[in-house]
């Protein structure tokens, strides 16, 4: 989400069409894209169109539901200042490598390559510093190495967690958010060390 | 989250004068603040553009029609949340928008879902179980087609750039399941289920009720 956000995503698809020009498809691939590309046009057209035949003013309607979105978005501020800010502050400071010392022990036991920790563990905190992260361990070890098709995985597999937990429970006003963390943090772990487990298995 | 935000905040200023980075830490103060108003900012037109498109959604019953289709498994997931709810619909549309990888659109669909779930809510600042659970879906969110991720490797010259999907999906869908599954039994917790903003609620209603 913050990625798609900071990078714009008209720019990627046309990198992504571009770059693999050459190359075909899956089946697979192919049709996802064609759902991807086609789901919103599909999606505005079934909601004006039933709106309409249910007697809808949907001009008017769009009006009042369009209203909110300042609101919503002004709400979010202060809670997205306060976690990026911690965030920024923390990279800057470079905690993030003795973090990455005291750690490497445990992920040499589960057979991760100590290079791929510090994207493990940026990932829930900054999506665009993880991409950064990601971006260059493949420009060392090249895109189709373990590497860095195990830190590309870590990466497609979850979000940053902090972020979306500022931006919704910010867009409501929540303050609490109880367990909402520790839910998506071992959901972060569970997804990193599946990552490392599957690369072992398809790539390893 | 107090907790995680200070030993952000004391890490960063403690390991920043050790290390000499302190003007470092100060300066990434001041951009993120800057970086957080304008990620905000760009929210808005985007936002009001799907908050009216749901709006026709719902008034012309497509969101009730979405919620009735997964009934059994809202009912699952969210107990809590009537099965007829605009928020499940609302919810369903973000999942979706993120299965194919629209970020554009799923976060207004996600905040929109967000305020469907706050109208439940007893304690305006307070999160239910049905919203971390939510939360929980969104934060290990399954995509099919990570185009950030696949536009870099295909930039620095991968044979194959898209061999990741397949792996990422798997991790991902791991994720999600721990994640759900964590924030389930979590919420059991006597700790946690005495912060539930509806059974305090109930609580007070009934006058006592059970602990």
């Amino acid at each position: 989400m913050f990625d798609s956000l900071a990078a714009a995503t008209i720019d990627t698809v046309q990198q992504v069409a571009q770059a693999t020009a050459g190359t075909t498809d899956s089946l697979f691939v192919a049709i996802m894209k064609g759902f991807s590309n086609l789901a919103i046009p599909v999606i505005l057209f079934v909601v004006v169109v039933l709106g309409f035949i249910k007697k809808i003013k949907v001009y008017e309607t769009f009006i009042d539901g369009a209203k909110e979105g300042f609101s919503v978005a002004v709400n979010i501020i202060p809670y997205l200042v306060a976690i990026l800010v911690a965030i920024g502050m923390f990279r800057a400071s470079g905690a993030m490598g003795y973090f990455v010392r005291l750690l490497t022990p445990v992920t040499n036991l589960i057979g991760m390559p100590a290079e791929t920790l510090p994207v493990a563990l940026m990932r829930p905190l900054s999506g665009s510093g993880s991409l950064g992260l990601v971006t260059e361990l493949m420009n060392q070890h090249g895109p189709d190495s373990f590497i860095g098709r195990l830190a590309s995985t870590m990466f497609g597999s979850t979000e940053t967690t902090f972020y979306v937990i500022a931006v919704y429970f910010g867009s409501v006003g929540i303050r609490k958010s109880r367990h909402a963390i520790a839910s998506g943090l071992i959901g972060d772990l569970a997804g990193l060390l599946m990552a490392v487990f599957i690369c072992q298995i398809v790539f390893g | 989250m107090n907790y995680i935000w200070l030993a952000l905040m004391v890490i960063s200023l403690v390991v920043g004068a050790f290390t000499g980075n302190l003007g470092a830490v100060t300066a990434a103060a001041v951009d993120y603040a800057q970086v957080a108003v304008e990620i905000s900012l760009g929210l808005i037109g985007i936002m009001a553009f799907w908050l009216g498109i749901m709006k026709i959604a719902e008034e012309g019953g497509i969101i009730r029609l979405l919620s009735r289709a997964i009934r059994p498994i809202a009912k699952f997931l969210f107990p809590d949340i009537p099965p007829d709810h605009p928020a499940i619909g609302t919810m369903l549309m973000n999942i979706i928008a993120n299965w194919l990888g629209l970020g554009n659109a799923a976060t207004p669909l996600g905040l929109k879902a967000m305020k469907e779930l706050q109208k439940l809510n007893k304690s305006k600042d307070t999160a239910t179980n049905a919203m971390v659970v939510f939360l929980a879906l969104n934060t290990a969110s399954i995509t099919f087609i990570p185009m950030t991720v696949i536009a870099v490797r295909a930039k620095l010259g991968s044979a194959n750039p898209f061999e990741i999907i397949s792996t990422a999906v798997f991790a991902s869908t791991c994720a999600t399941i721990a994640a759900v599954t964590a924030a389930k039994l979590i919420q059991r917790l006597p700790n946690i289920r005495k912060s539930d903003p509806n059974r305090l609620a109930d609580k007070k209603e009934k006058g006592g009720g059970d602990v």
